[in-house]
């Protein structure tokens, strides 16, 4: 099963993720992102270490997280990518739409920028 | 019951997102089976996903209760999938992979089945619903 949950930090907050995103389970990872994003949330970072399975819906609701970022100039960034989830990105040539980055501590020190 | 083929399985889930899962495990088993590597297995997994994820979305317009037949055959040369459901029949003119550079939520389905797959398949000349035919071969 799914699990996400939320870490405020410095400068916005991190979105952890566990379990496969798909059809069914990607709904729950909108909820979160959109909550974030209804206040306005500066930076979102996702963790998407423990996930080793996403669906385009999963891509879909991540798409629909950075526009929305997008329209206040927040920033939405994804680390922590496993090569199958990656893979997706790079099918959906998404890669160099999102920032994506290796670990937390990499994304973290981009923000920093 | 018809004799059992040992190159070929068949799944029959009804279209609910929980049992995605389910679909994906059989494919990553059978990929295995039939030679493909690990990459290549998780690979199909998605591409038989996003196919049962647009049956379930658009020949059913999200109705969780009606069917999805799956039959896998191991071929020679790699894995034939065949989908069958008995929803809206696909509109052929309107399957197609988007533009990539077109960058909004949805519609990514198509572009990564074609991605994935050697053969994709739409047949909606059926009487009740739609048969997709997706092949992956293997590269020796």
């Amino acid at each position: 099963m799914l699990d996400v949950s939320t870490r405020d930090i410095k400068k916005g907050v991190i979105i952890s993720i566990t379990g496969d995103v798909d059809l069914y389970s990607s709904p729950e990872v909108r909820k979160v992102i959109i909550d974030l994003t209804d206040k306005k949330t500066k930076n979102i970072l996702v963790d998407l270490s423990s996930v080793s399975y996403m669906d385009s819906s999963g891509v879909a609701t991540l798409v629909e997280g950075l526009q929305q970022v997008g329209k206040y100039g927040g920033k939405l960034m994804l680390f922590g990518l496993e090569a199958a989830v990656k893979e997706v990105f790079e099918l959906s040539r998404l890669d160099k739409v999102f920032e994506i980055y290796p670990d937390e501590q990499t994304a973290l020190d981009h923000l920093k920028k | 019951m018809p004799q059992p083929r040992p190159d070929q399985v068949d799944l029959a889930i009804p279209s609910d997102p929980r049992l995605l899962k389910i679909v994906r495990m059989t494919i990553m088993h059978l990929t295995e089976l039939a030679g493909f590597g690990e990459e290549e297995q998780k690979s199909v997994a998605l591409a038989v996903d996003e196919a049962c994820s647009n049956i379930i979305k658009h020949a059913y317009g999200g109705a969780t209760d009606r069917p999805i037949i799956i039959r896998f055959q191991l071929l020679d040369h790699g894995l034939r999938v065949l989908l069958r459901d008995y929803g809206r029949k696909a509109d052929l003119s309107k399957i197609k992979s988007r533009e990539l550079d077109d960058i909004r939520p949805g519609g990514l389905g198509v572009h990564l089945i074609r991605s994935v797959m050697d053969v994709v398949e739409y047949d909606n000349s059926l009487d009740e619903g739609n048969l997709l035919t997706l092949e992956k071969f293997l590269r020796r």
